[in-house]
């Protein structure tokens, strides 16, 4: 107990003049038997064992700059109390943290090494951890005269904070090569003063030229030929490198030039498989954590807003399943709005209104409004209430018309039946919290017209689905603490539950076409990347709040998926709200977030509903791997982080 | 025969060492063949003395009757008037007395003074060359702290101590721009003596206001001693309070123009301010020189270290920093492989490059040693091969510069969890050899030669000796492996180094020990056990046998390999010594230390012959350039200081690295220097710009004032960052290719 004591003062060491409180030394002359401790005595005791400790740590901090670390041990403690001929302090050996656990009752506060007890035959019945690998070596090259490759060993060559930082303020920004050549060329004209280097340095930015070395180039044929390629293993390797290797930036400006004009050429040739494949690359780009696109939306937003609206993607589009591709590619978009949509560049706005002016245009076509109403869904919930839903009727009456009129052409009903569809699952989760509960068909043919019913048995399955959700999952996974009492939980953007305090819902938000990367441990991290899930939670009228947890799996072996916390695009896991038992908005209470994955039940159904006849062309590939992944994540989602 | 320079606590040997060193410095190794008798006689004498003196401090009575009886000295000899009082001048005196006679003495003494402290009188001659040793009581309970602290004993009334202090800060405030940045500088040490009277006093509230008033007026590179006197609150705190004694067996200096001085002077005496003049007469030691103030940034960039800056007649001695001329190897094996060359096709190029070469080497140094001046082990035929493979590969370096930047090659260390401490490359790159804190040391390989050990003494004797492939034939292939486990020390592995001719390993440790591993049998040959503490760092000289220890008793030791006990002890750091370095000739030796100063040791006779200050925390790498005249240091605080040997200046400051800067390494030329740090970088400098940017003119070298100028940008070449991975050694292969080493840091 005193030790703990002890080791509790120490990481407090920057306040100079903190002495031990004397309630300390009362707990702790009580843990070794001395009763009464006179105040006299607690303060002239606390007094020199702060000095001791602090004296103590100070040699500690010896053994830790000379252990070359930035992080004190226990074994640093150990070896400072050696030195004072004290006896170290035993079974406190752990590498990375303290394992001291705080309690407080009775207005005594205390901190105390958590003992377990363990039972001897679970040790002996687990089996035995891996055998932790030895130490070893492995050289590479750091820098090759003077210029640093851009190898996985390396850190990337421009950060993403520095990318972003040129692209946002392009003359203050210098790269870091740069900047020493720059340097070195301004004292070979002897400079004179600052200034005059420094308007050099301005000068020279435009210079700067993107050589790519003999291995880039290589690199990048290989991966531009697989990534279109026909070999699917190929492919998804060469997206993999795509979406994780970190020294790509200097090639960047190619892929980007690479995908807008492949799109501009197959569009036109009507090729969907490489459309697909483009699409899937713009994907691999946005995954990789060292990129900044910004400077290259220009080439890439055109190419992706082509796929999602283009009047014909393929050869058949009776057959062909296109709409796939529109709805990944309205994904994409909506990643990038979220991504980068800035007051200047203003893409949400504008692209909003690229969509909605294209959809509200009768002579449209039903390729087009499709993908249009997907661009726009994608968006989010607040996109949905605002601009879908009061079309809803006009559309349904459009629908109508083609459905039960005269036949017009095959081309057009499938159309007409996928917008449909479409507008179905998009406007069922938002209009099932937009409403209150006893969903009555009249009332939604009154709204909604044509779509009414159909609607209204949409969100009755999702309040029933929602319903059965909470049920399975009401075991607590994780628990945050969130103060806010009165928060609804919806996708991000939306500005849920205007209509004050209501009872929690479950909200369930189709499953989407995510390729997800599993992302292999490089040799020189020995730790899995974290797997991460979001929580996302709308408070009434105040802007959407989004949690990203990130959770370690300890065992380096275990597949680890990690995912791009996008929002509505890549991961939809399921936020609950448990009140408990019937909060009352003015208490505040804790309250629990569950967070859950999907279950591919619910996301296999509705993407039933839109293969319906589709024969099996070049879009099954993407529907494939999408499964596969499926049949992954909830696996890796279930493990439990307590 | 020997020569005894006693420090009663170490610092105090430190302390005045003018009045001794003509006498040994001069006679001393001259004194080996050919001094007379009398001379001899006197100087024993003197030995004597200073022995008994020892003695007496140490309250070791009897022994001090038995000697004198021994030595047939009737009266006690007269004390050093007045040197308790100035804090006490460490009795010291030096003289040559017989070997025999002289070892017997010291083993006495050794025996009698049962201080437990570090004392290792050792007395071994070799070559007929004259040995020091300098006995020192090491580390902490000095027997005298009482002695030291009684000078506080005479107090003024405990509350005007801040009227005393805040009327000078209110004076020096209102001096003349130029005075008042020289006069700033009593600003910490008297606050920390009257802070400490205060808590000597018993006057612990007072003394609590005092430093809450006035601690945050300090520099702010004086932190981390402000925190240790922070929580110094108690009269008894003060008893074996490291820092506490280093403030008060030392004085600090303060370097100040004889302007404000006078200033000063006249100030205190018009205000009749007795408590602060006897502070400054008492603690302080105020160098006074002639000619302008200095500014406040000449200022800053000497002081920083725990005692002042140091003094200037401490680097006035001469230092032989010239390299030794190489001896010269003509060996049939040469010719061959220049013709091997030639017929690749190089014919002309090299034969004029190795006559320059040559008669480079032929060349005496102006500013080097005598060739003999250190023993030094005769070459054997290996070392020979390896001068020649040394050369050959020289002749491949390439030779960098601003505009050719050398590649560097990353080893990182895997798997360690944090447990990596130290590094060392052979000169050849060909081994790596890696400290750890779980107390083992690995050897890896990093060429397809494996590591094989010699085969047992069993199959040994079956071995045909006469053949030509003996060498050969002696390593059990089946042992052959590319890493080895060297397991020995009882603690984290702080400092490894190999020998040159690489048959060899050092390795220090937390256990106290430094221990000598053989690279044929991958086992442990010797502990040498002499520091009590912790030691940090260990290094082999350049060429071989001797090699140096420094650690937390602040002793630094230079060792034999064939002996057990050290032949010269260095005391004089006031903090931990924290690494060693041989300086490429082999005479001297630096040290870097806690308290945040630079020490350069002469090896023959244990001589401190420079004392740089100006950093800022503790120094955690040392670099020699390879021509001997210019020495590295980085510390905590992330600077990289260049310092002139010659002439004991500093020369140039680098900045650049966030952290602790752990390793330092000039390119084979030294052009290049090349520093690693813990903020994961690895960066290069212009070495050569450095260093000829600066002129010293004979007024800087004189005073000791230097213009810094503010170009580290400027001399920055490059700067690598790695991925969380701290680089903790550096290395330049001999072609000139960076190697370094770390672990990975997977948080």
């Amino acid at each position: 107990m005193r030790s703990a004591c002890v080791m509790a003062e120490e990481r407090r060491q920057k306040q100079c003049s903190v002495v031990l409180p004397t309630e300390s030394m009362k707990a702790m002359a009580e843990s070794v038997g001395v009763g009464q401790l006179q105040e006299d005595s607690c303060v002239a005791l606390s007094e020199e064992v702060s000095y001791r400790i602090k004296e103590i740590a100070q040699d500690a901090l010896k053994f830790m700059h000379h252990g070359k670390r930035r992080k004190l041990t226990t074994s640093d403690i150990d070896h400072a109390l050696k030195l004072k001929n004290v006896e170290p302090l035993y079974g406190f050996q752990s590498q990375e943290f303290i394992p001291f656990r705080f309690a407080s009752g009775g207005g005594r506060e205390l901190h105390f090494y958590e003992e377990k007890e363990v039972d001897l035959s679970d040790i002996i019945n687990t089996p035995l951890p891996r055998v932790p690998l030895d130490v070893s070596l492995k050289a590479h090259w750091l820098s090759i005269d003077g210029v640093q490759p851009s190898i996985p060993e390396n850190p990337p060559p421009a950060t993403k904070e520095q990318q972003k930082k040129e692209s946002t303020e392009p003359l203050k920004a210098v790269k870091p090569g740069q900047e020493e050549e720059g340097s070195i060329q301004a004292k070979g004209q002897s400079a004179t003063s600052a200034e005059v280097k420094g308007k050099e340095k301005l000068r020279m930015k435009p210079r700067s030229t993107h050589e790519l070395s003999v291995e880039q180039q290589l690199y990048y044929k290989e991966i531009t030929e697989a990534c279109v390629g026909s070999c699917e293993a190929k492919r998804a390797e060469a997206l993999q490198s795509i979406a994780t290797d970190p020294g790509l930036y200097q090639m960047l400006p190619r892929f980007s030039t690479f995908i807008s004009e492949g799109v501009r050429v197959n569009v036109v040739q009507n090729n969907l498989a490489l459309l697909i494949y483009l699409m899937r690359m713009v994907k691999a780009l946005m995954d990789n954590p060292t990129l900044y696109l910004e400077k290259y939306l220009h080439e890439l937003l055109p190419a992706v807003v082509t796929c999602i609206v283009s009047k014909q993607l393929c050869l058949r589009p009776d057959v062909d399943n296109h709409w796939a591709l529109r709805d990944f590619a309205a994904r994409l978009m909506a990643q990038s709005c979220k991504t980068f949509s800035t007051t200047t560049n203003n893409i949400q706005s504008r692209i909003t209104k690229t969509f909605t002016k294209a959809w509200l245009d009768d002579k449209t076509q039903w390729t087009t409004r499709y993908g249009c109403i997907a661009g726009l869904s994608e968006l989010g919930a607040d996109v949905i209430k605002t601009l879908i839903i009061p079309r809803l009727a006009v559309e349904g009456a459009r629908i109508k018309a083609v459905m039960e009129g005269p036949v017009v052409s095959n081309i057009d009903k499938i159309g007409a039946d996928h917008v449909q569809s479409l507008l179905l699952k998009h406007c069922a989760s938002v209009v099932a919290k937009m409403r209150p509960a006893p969903d009555v068909m009249e009332q939604y043919r009154a709204d909604f017209g044509y779509l009414g019913p159909m609607l209204c048995s949409h969100v009755v399955k999702a309040r029933a689905q929602a319903a059965l959700q909470a049920q399975t999952v009401n075991r607590t996974t994780l628990t945050i603490t969130q103060p806010r009492p009165s928060l609804s939980v919806s996708q991000s953007g939306g500005v849920g539950g205007s209509g004050g305090p209501r009872t929690p819902s479950i909200i369930k938000v189709p499953s989407s076409l995510t390729l997800m990367s599993t992302r292999p441990a490089t040799p020189t991290q020995p730790s899995p990347p974290a797997t991460k899930y979001i929580v996302m939670a709308t408070s009434a009228g105040a802007a959407s709040t989004q949690q990203v947890i990130t959770l370690s799996s300890s065992q380096s072996g275990s597949p680890v998926t990690s995912t791009v916390p996008s929002g509505s695009t890549s991961l939809q896991p399921l936020v609950k709200l448990e009140s408990g038992g019937g909060t009352v908005a003015g208490s505040r209470p804790l309250q629990k977030y569950i967070v859950v994955s999907l279950p591919s039940s619910s996301s296999s159904s509705s993407s039933l509903e839109h293969k319906g006849g589709t024969t099996a062309t070049s879009p099954v590939t993407i529907e494939t791997s999408v499964k596969s992944e499926r049949s992954e994540s909830p696996a890796t989602h279930t493990h439990s982080p307590h | 025969m020997a020569a005894v320079q006693d420090g009663g606590s170490e610092p105090e040997g430190e302390k005045e060492p003018q009045p001794e060193l003509p006498s040994d410095g001069s006679s001393a190794p001259a004194a080996t063949p050919a001094s007379k008798p009398e001379e001899q006689q006197q100087q024993q004498q003197q030995t004597l003395l200073a022995v008994l003196q020892f003695l007496k401090r140490n309250k070791l009575i009897e022994s001090v009757d038995a000697l004198r009886r021994e030595a047939g000295l009737a009266d006690e000899p007269d004390e050093a008037p007045g040197s308790e009082a100035g804090g006490g001048v460490g009795g010291a005196a030096a003289g040559s007395a017989d070997s025999a006679d002289a070892s017997a003495l010291l083993s006495r003494v050794a025996g009698a003074a049962q201080s437990g402290a570090a004392s290792a009188p050792c007395n071994i001659s070799f070559s007929s060359i004259v040995l020091f040793i300098v006995l020192s009581v090491g580390g902490e309970d000095q027997p005298d702290v009482s002695v030291v602290l009684s000078a506080y004993s005479q107090q003024g009334d405990p509350s005007l101590y801040q009227v005393y202090y805040s009327g000078l800060k209110k004076f020096i405030e209102s001096v003349l721009d130029c005075h008042r940045a020289e006069l700033s500088q009593l600003f910490y040490p008297l606050f920390v003596h009257m802070y400490l009277e205060l808590v000597y006093n018993n006057h612990e509230s007072e003394a609590k206001a005092f430093f809450e008033k006035f601690s945050g007026d300090q520099e702010c590179y004086y932190q981390d001693d402000l925190r240790v006197l922070s929580g110094l609150t108690k009269k008894e705190h003060m008893k074996g309070n490291e820092t506490l004694l280093d403030f008060r067996t030392s004085k600090f200096v303060l370097r100040i123009s004889r302007d404000s001085y006078q200033l000063l002077k006249r100030h205190l005496q018009e205000r009749q301010n007795n408590q602060i003049w006897n502070i400054i007469q008492e603690h302080l030691y105020i160098d006074i020189f002639d000619g302008m103030p200095r500014s406040k940034s000449q200022i800053d960039s000497m002081s920083g270290s725990l005692a002042g800056e140091a003094r200037r007649e401490a680097n006035k001695a001469k230092v032989f920093y010239g390299l030794l001329k190489e001896p010269e190897i003509e060996v049939p094996l040469d010719d061959e492989d220049e013709e091997a060359e030639n017929e690749e096709g190089k014919p002309k190029k090299k034969k004029p490059k190795k006559d320059s070469m040559g008669s480079k080497s032929k060349k005496q140094d102006p500013n080097a040693p005598q060739q003999n001046r250190i023993p030094l082990p005769e070459l054997k035929d290996s070392d020979k091969l390896d001068k020649i493979m040394y050369m050959k590969e020289a002749t491949k370096r390439i030779r960098l510069g601003p505009e050719t930047l050398p590649s560097i090659c990353f080893y990182t260390f895997l798997n360690v969890y944090q447990g990596l401490t130290a590094v060392d490359f052979t000169d050849d790159s060909s081994l790596i050899a890696g400290g750890f804190a779980d107390s083992t040391v690995r050897v890896w390989s990093v060429t397809p030669k494996k590591l094989r050990k010699v085969k047992s003494a069993a199959d040994l004797s079956l071995i045909d000796k006469e053949s030509d492939d003996v060498l050969e034939r002696i390593m059990d292939e089946k042992t052959a492996s590319e890493s080895k486990i060297l397991y020995g020390h009882s603690g984290p592995v702080y400092g490894v180094s190999f020998s040159p001719d690489r048959n060899y390993l050092l390795s220090s440790s937390e256990d106290g020990t430094v221990r000598l591993w053989s690279l044929q049998t991958f086992t442990c040959l010797v502990a040498y056990k002499g520091h009590n503490y912790p030691v940090w760092d260990t290094q082999f000289s350049p060429y071989g046998y001797y090699f140096v220890s420094g650690g937390h008793d602040r002793v630094a030791r230079l060792w034999a390999t064939d002996h057990y006990q050290p032949l010269r002890m260095f005391a004089g750091h006031l903090g931990d010594i924290t690494c060693t370095r041989f300086h490429p000739n082999s005479n001297y030796v630096a040290t870097g230390s806690a308290d945040r100063t630079i020490r350069l040791w002469d090896v023959l006779n244990g001589h401190c012959v420079r004392v740089f200050t100006g950093h800022k925390g503790p120094i955690h790498s040392l670099a020699f350039s390879p021509n001997g005249k210019y020495l590295a240091s980085g510390s905590t605080d992330g600077r990289v200081l260049l310092w002139d040997l010659g002439h004991g200046l500093m020369i140039g400051e680098l900045k650049g690295h966030t952290d602790t800067v752990y390793a330092l390494k000039f390119s084979r030329d030294g052009e290049i220097l090349a520093s690693g740090s813990m903020d994961n970088t690895v960066r290069l400098w212009d070495a050569f710009k450095a260093f000829d940017d600066v002129e010293t003119d004979d007024f800087t070298a004189a005073t000791g004032h230097i213009h810094l100028p503010d170009n580290s940008q400027e001399l920055l070449l490059g700067t690598y960052l790695t991925k969380a991975t701290p680089v903790i050694h550096l290395h330049f292969t001999r072609r000139n290719l960076l190697l370094a080493a770390g672990s990975y840091n997977s948080q």
